[in-house]
Order: structure tokens, then C-alpha cells, then sequence
């Protein structure tokens, strides 16, 4: 490694645990990087000259006589145009059997941008999926997670969105992702012709998890780089809970008290450092993120999607449509906060009233639904709610759409004047004139 | 000489600090590493050692490191020019940091050396004064900010001098006054105090009655808070505890808001900072910037200046409250604010209470909403803090530790639910499941009945069982199906559905219903108690839904058009149509 001249060698380690190792030593700085048998650590205390050290790829095998380097920094990672098109591991080496970056050297987890410096999002990203751009519709600068059982297609859903989002560069952070789905991203991106504006920090489930506490912050870090060069910048970080699950294996062999879920205590901080480095630049430059929370079994109150909830700008349900057998976006628990800041304002004006109606028609679809489960008769209305919901799923709720916003809307317009009348769609006159008229039979 | 020491131990932001002199609790020190200084707070002091807790990242921290200490607690900084800042948690004017990010140990002044204010004397030479007594005032904004004796001092004191009309920068000396011994002291218009102690500089804390719109019907006409009052908002994520601090800081009848962004998102706060310059508070037709101040410690600033955060917010508030303003405070959200105090608890191996917060949470939060009210100052004049916080449920549940001590301490309960954020009914306050103790009040049911409406708190509670009926004629329903209840059960049910739409539901995002002043919630919620009772005759329940629909529509337009403008008068009169369509006149 780069063991330097002044570099003091230790060779006495007096105490090892699991995940971590610890000796006499001084001069040493906090959250400082060390090498132990070769193996990356970083300086997580210091009690006097005695310095604990947490190995990474965990302390199997390590001897008490193993030979410790100090760094003299802290984690960091070269960052220059040369990024662009190369995979790294969670250390930010190379593996795709290129050369090392030649780059300056930035220290990663570094410090958040002064919120009065930022601007408020105002630019829409266009996917293409009507669940997201009609319902839920995203803003560069934003941070939003897909909330999905393990078994669902998140990592397609999200290859999907990053290759239409229009991006300058897309950042790939893969924590525990397994080698097949490292594979399928570095072939999606390639057959897409993206792979030049692509910089993936991967760490597979081959890999030690510990590591993989490193991924998100290298990604952020080069985001940072090209953000900074005004570039619009999308980060896609799979599989967030399993980045979490890391942190509470550290944090429980260092022994720290757990809080629920046998999550750290420090879990809420640990994740909105991360997800609030997605930002919007005055000058033009921003950092978006898009991440995957896997649920098990839905439930959203685990500690992971609950406090992730509370620091991310709304979140992305996925789920199996029984109706239709596709994978839709579910439109009830999906929210995207920052919508606000662009429908009927980037789009066409009558973009959230046809929005709001169709979910609520759609509602009344779900209670009609209830109503047949409990036996009890359905009105002219419910039929008709059911045969919508049907159509509503398939022609714009699958993600396996691809349609340009105006297009979507048209659609809901169709979709209301063949199932409803005006007054049931409750629509503002005005806006029915404009762009709702019903065409003479 | 001031105490120094040397860093022994370094865990995360908790460090260890070998001393040399005495120390106190809570003192702020700083560590002085070769190309900064971190600011830090005792927390905990041992045999030899203090505890410290580190306002920033301790990267690159050595041991032996020099510390030094200031022989203060943090402090707030006191004086004219607070208005319409933006502050980090400690109070440093983010404003004036430079670059992009922000810096570790970049911590600017809150207030301008140089800047002149024009200063008019209020106290005249053989006055007798003592703390908080007003002195002079210049002109804030708009509002006269008073110079008063430091909070700090004791005693009763005597006038000597009073600088006279004119232009003052904030350190220069605009009064004189003379202790009970004779000695003379240097009053400027600046002075400094300790944000974890109340400022107490005010004769008496009567319990608060006077009435504070906030032209948030669900509030107002349901669960009305007070002048000087207390209350908290808690909901699980998206439920919408944030767009109802933003309204609240928008319309809110008070005299100065103080948003304190505790832990929460970032963009959050740039919403304010794009939209308060521009938008105008209806009351002094003035931008909302120029009544309000941003205490904005974000979820990715520093933990420990979180905990800080709330308590600088809270001192400047009652600061203000001491000049005789009106003065609400807004906290998103408390839950991190004691999350960070958990975090810090546990890297001290502390003995841990529920879902491993510290032992003393409930007491902590109890005496931090104990520092609003209502109060007589000493010249009889009165100001008030009203304190609004959030709560942020682990997995929306409220029976989680921090739920729970907030319940205990504030008076006003404002529950959001997930189902009714679900659909869509904003704000998603659970209007049953909420309460106001004030109306339980006698001094404010006084007051209402003199400055409001005689039955104002007479149709919150009968409002309230309409909807208590309403729930449990749903339940009925439910169970039985639709043909299977009386066809009361559904007039019911659609009476308290009237009320949920018209009253509760509102749109923050549009211009009109966004707020409502007082006279036309009284005038709506007399409209639709009017409906609940008014009999309808119906053949069968099939009738009632589309029936109630077409009411709660009209009413929904009402509701969308300015008051008494033309169109709400066509609206009203469309109403009067519908209602007599089914009406059972009465002879
Ligand atoms: N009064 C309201 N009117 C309309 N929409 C609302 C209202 N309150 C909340 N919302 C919607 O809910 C979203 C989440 O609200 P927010 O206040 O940020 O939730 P919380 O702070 O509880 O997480 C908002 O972005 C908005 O879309
Ligand atoms: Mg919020």
C-alpha cells in the first residue's frame, strides 16, 4: 500500500474483537485510515495512546503481531474527468482492470452545503412512466427512494429511469447488490451507449458488508465533483437497507445500545447525511438521488424505510397489480414532495386536477372493490369505478410505459369522459373546455 | 486566567478533556487544532476530566490537542438586527459564512458591529428600572425593538443618562445606570444569556386566554390555541406537519415568528427563503421576511447543535415576549432534537430509559414548553411566546417515549393521521382525536364570547359530536352495509362529512382557502351547523350520497371564492336551492 518514509510500522496489537483491533499508538487523528495486515481500517477511538481501529473486511486470521500502518488522512478518493466510464470497489480502486484516476484527492463525507447557498428544485426529469411523471413527478435536487419488496424489479424500474432521466453523469452506488445484478447494470448501461457518462462504487454481496458503509459517500463525493462543474448529476444507491443492516452490525460489536428495530440510535443522522447531499446549485449543477429501501413484507414502520421516510422528499411504492399481473406504481402511498414545485407550472396547467381526479376516482375503485369482498352490491358507479381502475392501471400506472407527459394527461381525459360525466369527475369548468372536451359520437 | 486542558479520549463528537482548573456544566470551550477551532459544550465532568460534546466533525482530532475554556455557558447574543436573519443552531449568521459548504469552525457574529440603528430614549434620568425595563427602542423592521437593562443583572437600579435621539451603533453605550450602592454601569443596546436558562425578567405568568387566529379552521373553529399557549403536532412521515408549520408561520396573528428547522430537510428551509421575502403578511401588508427569523440546523449540521438549536430559538423568542410583542415559535422537530440527545447519551454509556433515550427526557421536554406563556412584564405592559413543536413518531406510533412526554407538557394536541393523509384530506388533522384544554378555559370562554362569538365554544363541542356520530354511524355502516342501517345512519354520517369538508379540509396551496379569518370561519361554521340542522327528507339511502355531495360541492366553491364577492354570493344562493330541494320546513 502507500506506506511512506515517515511512516510508523506497529507490529503489537493488544485487544481484537470481531470488527475491530486496537494497540498503543500516537499522533494519531480521528476517523484516520490505517492498513492492518494489508487489510483497510479506519480509527473509529481513541482513549489515550490507545487507538481502536475497525478492519473493514473484519479481523479473521488477523494476528496479535500483525503489522498496522497509519494513513495520515482520512477515507478519500481521486476525483477527476477521468471517473467517467470506470467501476470502483467501496474504496474507490479500480475493477475493471483500468488504471488508477489521476486526480486530486478529496476527502469523502465532507462538509454539507450552507442552505442558504442552494436554490430551490425547479427542473422536472422526464422518465417516460406516467406513476412517476404524472403522479409522483420528480425534480433534479431531489431525493426519493423506491419502497419495494425484495422480489420486486426495483433495479430495472431504476436503470430504466437513470438512462431517461437526461442526466450528464449517473453515479451507481451498489451495496450487497449481488454479481448478477452488478452484471445486468454494467450491460444495460453499456447496450444503452451510456457507459461513458456512467461511474459505478460497487460492493457485492461477495464483498465484506462493512465495506459497503463506505459506498455512498464515494459516490456522493464524485457526484459532488461534477455537480460542481454545473453538471446535473443522478446517484442511484441499491440497496439502502442493506447499507443500514451494516450499520447496525458495527454498531453492535462495538456494543453501542441499540433502539429499534436493532437499528443505532445515530440511524436517523447516518442516513439524512447521506440522502441530504442531493442538492440544486445556483449555478446550475445538482446532485439527485434515487435510491432502493427494500421493505420485508411492506411494512414501512421498520426503523430503515420509517426514518428514511422522514429525510427523503416523498417515496415510490412498487407493487404487483393483481388486475393487470404488471408491476404498477402504486399511487396511494407513493408521494413525491417536491411535485409541487413543477406540475401545472412546467407542465400543462391542467395536469393536477387530472392528477388528483384520477387517484380519487381510483379510490373509489379500491372502496367498490371492498364492497364486493364484504358482499354487498355494487352501484352503477362502482362498476363503473372497477372498469376504470382496470384501464387506469394498464395505460398508465404499469411502469412499463413510456409516454410523454401531455400524452399521459390526454389519456386521463379519455379515460374520465369514456367511464364518467362531467359532474362526477368534479373537473373545474374551465379547464374541461380547454382541454377536456368530450369528441361528438 | 481562564482553565485550559488537553484531549484524552476521542469517541465520535464526544470527547474527553484532561483540565486544569475548575470548569463548569455546560461551559463552551474550544478546541484548537492548527487550522481551526471547534466550538464544544461540557456535558458531563469526572474526577480531573470534562465531557465534551463537539459542535462539529472531529476528523483529523488528536490527542493532546489544546482546549481552552470560556468560562461561559452558549450563550445567545441579544440586540437589535435579529430580524429576518438566518441563523445556524448556535446562532452564527449563516448569511455571512462564505463559500458553498459550510466550514467547521466558521462561526460568524449574529448581530452587525457597524450597522447604525436610530435610537429613541423611552427612559428618563431618576427613573427606577431593573431587568428587562425598557430603556429605548429603535426601529426593527418595522417593529420598535426596545433596549432594555440586561436580563443579567439583579436589583433595582436608577436612571444616571439617556442618550438622546439619534443614530447608534449596537456596542455604544445608551444609558447609564446606578446600582443601589451608587456604582454606574454602561448599558448598550447588546447584552448576552445563557440559552438553556429562562429569561424570567417579567412580574407574572397568568394562565394565557387571549385568543390566537391562525386562520387554520381545523384549529380556529375546532381546537383553538392561545396567546402565550402550547401545542404539538405529531404524524408520521408526508402526513403533513410541515406544510401546517409553514401555514402556521405565514398567517399566524402574531407580532414575530421564529421557525426553528430542527433536523429536518434542508430544501425545507430554502421554501421559506424563496418564498417569505416575496409574500406579504396581510396584517401590515409588509413581506413575511420581515417578521420572521430562521434558526436552520438542518439533518445533515452538526447533532449536537440540533439540541442547541431549539434552545437559542426559544431565548430570542422570549427575548421579543420581554419587549411586550407577541412572539410564536415553531420547532420541526422536537424528535430530532431528542434523538440528538440520545445519541449523545449513549456514546456516554448512560443508563438508558424507553426506546434507549435518556432517562430524563420527559423532564427535559416538560421544562422547555414550560418557557412559553403569557406574561405581565414590569411596566404592566404583556407579551407572550406561544411554542408549536412537531413530533416525528418512530414507525407513527404514539405511544414512542418522545409522544408521550410531549403529551404531558404541551395544551393543544393536533394528531395527523396517516388515513386521512391517505385520502388526501388536508391537513390531516384527526379533528376528533385532537383537542385544545383552553376551551375548557373559563377566562377563555369569556374571552371568546366577548371578542369572537357568543357560541363559539358551544358549536366546537357540538361540532365535534357531530363528528363523533358521524364515525360511528360509518362504523354501523360498515358492518351492516348500506341497506342494512336506518337511513338516519347516513344522514349522519354525510352531516359530519359536511363539516369534514367544508370546515376541516382546507388547501394550504390555494390563495384563497388557505387561510380563513375569523369572521368568515364564524360565518361558515353557522352555515353548516345550520345544515346539521335542517331535516332532509329522503325514500331511500341511495339518495343520500348524491344529495350531501352536491352540498358539500356548492359549499367547496363558497370556500375556493373571496368572501362575500360575487361569486360566493352565487354560491351561497345555489346552496339555498339545494337545501330547499329536501329541506322539511319546520312551522
Ligand atoms: N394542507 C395540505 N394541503 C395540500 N397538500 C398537503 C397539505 N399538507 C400536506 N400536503 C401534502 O403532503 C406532503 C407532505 O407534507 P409534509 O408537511 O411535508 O409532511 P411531514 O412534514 O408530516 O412529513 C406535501 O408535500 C403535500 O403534497
Ligand atoms: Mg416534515
Amino acid at each position: 500500500m502507500e506506506t511512506t518514509a515517515f511512516q510508523k510500522i506497529h507490529t503489537k496489537i493488544d485487544q481484537i474483537t470481531k470488527a475491530t483491533c486496537s494497540l498503543r499508538a500516537t499522533g494519531v487523528g480521528n476517523e484516520e485510515m490505517a492498513t492492518v495486515d494489508n487489510r483497510l481500517a479506519q480509527v473509529v477511538k481513541i482513549q489515550g495512546d490507545l487507538v481502536t481501529l475497525q478492519i473493514f473486511s473484519g479481523t479473521e486470521g488477523i494476528p496479535t503481531n500483525a503489522e498496522v500502518v497509519f494513513l495520515g488522512h482520512a477515507p478519500r478518493l481521486a476525483v477527476s474527468e477521468e471517473l467517467s466510464g470506470r467501476f470502483f470497489n467501496a474504496y474507490g480502486q479500480p475493477i475493471d482492470g483500468g488504471p488508477e484516476i489521476d486526480g486530486d484527492l478529496v476527502e469523502i463525507g465532507g462538509p454539507s452545503v450552507n442552505p442558504v447557498r442552494r436554490k430551490q428544485p425547479s427542473e422536472l426529469i422526464a422518465t417516460g412512466i406516467a406513476g412517476i411523471d404524472l403522479n409522483n413527478t420528480l425534480v433534479t435536487g431531489q431525493k426519493i427512494p423506491f419502497f419495494a419488496d425484495p422480489d420486486q424489479p426495483f433495479n430495472e424500474v431504476m436503470a430504466m429511469v437513470a438512462l431517461r432521466a437526461k442526466a450528464d453523469k449517473i453515479i451507481l452506488g451498489g451495496m450487497g447488490i449481488t454479481n448478477d445484478d452488478y452484471l445486468f447494470f454494467k450491460n444495460t448501461f453499456e447496450n444503452a451507449g451510456a457507459i461513458d457518462r456512467i461511474i459505478s462504487f460497487v460492493n457485492t454481496t461477495e464483498d465484506p458488508p462493512v465495506e459497503r458503509l463506505l459506498v455512498p459517500d464515494m459516490a456522493l463525493t464524485a457526484a459532488e465533483y461534477f455537480a460542481e462543474k454545473n453538471q446535473n448529476v443522478l446517484v442511484l444507491l441499491t440497496d439502502m437497507t442493506l447499507f443500514a443492516d451494516a450499520l447496525s452490525i458495527v454498531s453492535n460489536r462495538m456494543d453501542q445500545i441499540p433502539s429499534k428495530d436493532s437499528m443505532p440510535g445515530s440511524l436517523y443522522s447516518d442516513l439524512a447525511k447521506l440522502y441530504e447531499k442531493a442538492v440544486q446549485f445556483p449555478d446550475g449543477g445538482s446532485i439527485t438521488i434515487i435510491a432502493v429501501t427494500t421493505l420485508s413484507g411492506g411494512d414501512i414502520t421498520h426503523a430503515i424505510p420509517d426514518n428514511t421516510g422522514y429525510i427523503t422528499e416523498g417515496q415510490l411504492f412498487l407493487r404487483k397489480d393483481t388486475d393487470i399481473g404488471k408491476v404498477v406504481i402504486d399511487p396511494f402511498r407513493s408521494l413525491s414532495r417536491l411535485k409541487q414545485l413543477v406540475i401545472g407550472k412546467k407542465t400543462r396547467e391542467d395536469h393536477p386536477q387530472v392528477m388528483n381526479t384520477a387517484i380519487r376516482l381510483y379510490a373509489d375503485a379500491a372502496n367498490a372493490k371492498t364492497k364486493i369482498e364484504n358482499g354487498f352490491d355494487l352501484t352503477d358507479y362502482d362498476k363503473r369505478t372497477i372498469e376504470f381502475a382496470k384501464e387506469y392501471s394498464e395505460k398508465l400506472l404499469a411502469i412499463d410505459i413510456n409516454i410523454e407527459i401531455d400524452t399521459m394527461i390526454d389519456t386521463g381525459w379519455t379515460l374520465f369522459n369514456k367511464y364518467f360525466s362531467d359532474a362526477e369527475t368534479g373537473i373545474k369548468s374551465e379547464l374541461i373546455e380547454k382541454y377536456g372536451k368530450r369528441k361528438s359520437e | 486566567m481562564s482553565t485550559k486542558g488537553k484531549v484524552v479520549g476521542i469517541i465520535s463528537n464526544l470527547v474527553t478533556v484532561a483540565v486544569d482548573g475548575p470548569v463548569m456544566q455546560n461551559e463552551i470551550c474550544y478546541i484548537i487544532m492548527s487550522d481551526v477551532k471547534l466550538m464544544a459544550e461540557i456535558i458531563r465532568i469526572g474526577e480531573n476530566n470534562a465531557y465534551i460534546q463537539v459542535f462539529e466533525s472531529t476528523r483529523g482530532l488528536k490527542i493532546g490537542t489544546e482546549v481552552e475554556f470560556t468560562g461561559h455557558m452558549l450563550e445567545a447574543t441579544l440586540g437589535p438586527g435579529i430580524l429576518s436573519k438566518n441563523f445556524d443552531g448556535l446562532q452564527h449568521d449563516l448569511d455571512k459564512m462564505g463559500g458553498t459548504f459550510l466550514q467547521k469552525g466558521d462561526y460568524t457574529p449574529a448581530l452587525e458591529n457597524d450597522k447604525l440603528w436610530e435610537f429613541k430614549p423611552l427612559a428618563k434620568p431618576g427613573d427606577e428600572v431593573v431587568p428587562g425595563s425598557w430603556l429605548g427602542e429603535v426601529k426593527e423592521n418595522w417593529m420598535p425593538h426596545k433596549i432594555m437593562v440586561p436580563f443579567s443583572f439583579t436589583g433595582t437600579f436608577t436612571v444616571k443618562e439617556v442618550s438622546t435621539d439619534g443614530e447608534y451603533k449596537i456596542n455604544d453605550t445608551i444609558a447609564v445606570i446606578a446600582d443601589e450602592e451608587g456604582n454606574e454601569i454602561n448599558v448598550s443596546m447588546v447584552q448576552k444569556w445563557p440559552v438553556k436558562i429562562p429569561i424570567k425578567a417579567y412580574k407574572e405568568k397568568p394562565r394565557p386566554f387571549d385568543f390566537m387566529e391562525t386562520g387554520i379552521r381545523v384549529i380556529d373553529s375546532l381546537n383553538p390555541i392561545v396567546e402565550g399557549g402550547t401545542g404539538f403536532i405529531p404524524g408520521p412521515f408526508g402526513t403533513g406537519k410541515t406544510v401546517l408549520q409553514h401555514a402556521l408561520s405565514k398567517q399566524a396573528e402574531a407580532d414575530m415568528i421564529i421557525v426553528a428547522a430542527c433536523g429536518e430537510r434542508a430544501n425545507e428551509v430554502v421554501e421559506i427563503f424563496a418564498e417569505f421575502p416575496e409574500l406579504d403578511d396581510p396584517r401590515t401588508g409588509r413581506k413575511l421576511m420581515e417578521r420572521t427569523t430562521i434558526i436552520a440546523n438542518t439533518s445533515n449540521m452538526p447533532v449536537a447543535a440540533r439540541e442547541a438549536s431549539v434552545y437559542t430559538a426559544m431565548t430570542i423568542a422570549e427575548y421579543y415576549r420581554s419587549m411586550g410583542l407577541k412572539v410564536l415559535l415553531l420547532a420541526d422537530s422536537t424528535s430530532r432534537w431528542a434523538q440528538a440527545l440520545r445519541e449523545m447519551s449513549n456514546r456516554m454509556e448512560e443508563l438508558p430509559g424507553p426506546d434507549a433515550f435518556p432517562m430524563d427526557l420527559p423532564a427535559i421536554i416538560s421544562n422547555f414548553y414550560a418557557r412559553a406563556g403569557y406574561v405581565h412584564l414590569s411596566n404592566d405592559e404583556t407579551g407572550s411566546v406561544t411554542f408549536i413543536g412537531t413530533v416525528s413518531p418512530a414507525g407513527g406510533n404514539l405511544k414512542e417515549p418522545v409522544t408521550e412526554a410531549t403529551k404531558k407538557a404541551a395544551r393543544c394536541f393536533y394528531a395527523l393521521s396517516q388515513n386521512r393523509a391517505d385520502s388526501k384530506r388536508y391537513p390531516a388533522i384527526e379533528a376528533v382525536d385532537s383537542y385544545s384544554k383552553y376551551i375548557e378555559y373559563p377566562e377563555f370562554i369569556e374571552f371568546m364570547k366577548k371578542n369572537v362569538s357568543a357560541d363559539w365554544v358551544d358549536n366546537i363541542l357540538l361540532a365535534k359530536n357531530v363528528l363523533i356520530r358521524g364515525r360511528e354511524a360509518y362504523e354501523q355502516i360498515n358492518i351492516l352495509g348500506d341497506d342494512g342501517v336506518p337511513i338516519d345512519y347516513h344522514q349522519i354520517l354525510w352531516k359530519s362529512e359536511v363539516i369534514d369538508f367544508v370546515i376541516l379540509q382546507q388547501d394550504a396551496f390555494d390563495k384563497v382557502d388557505a387561510s380563513t379569518p375569523i369572521k368568515r370561519q364564524r360565518y361558515m361554521m353557522n352555515k353548516v351547523l345550520d345544515v346539521y340542522k335542517t331535516e332532509f327528507k329522503f325514500d331511500s339511502f341511495e339518495e343520500v350520497n348524491p344529495y350531501y355531495k352536491k352540498i358539500i360541492n356548492v359549499f367547496k366553491q363558497m370556500n375556493y371564492s373571496e368572501f362575500h364577492s360575487d361569486k360566493f354570493k352565487k354560491f351561497e344562493d345555489e346552496l339555498q336551492e339545494v337545501i330547499k330541494e329536501r329541506a322539511v320546513l319546520e312551522n
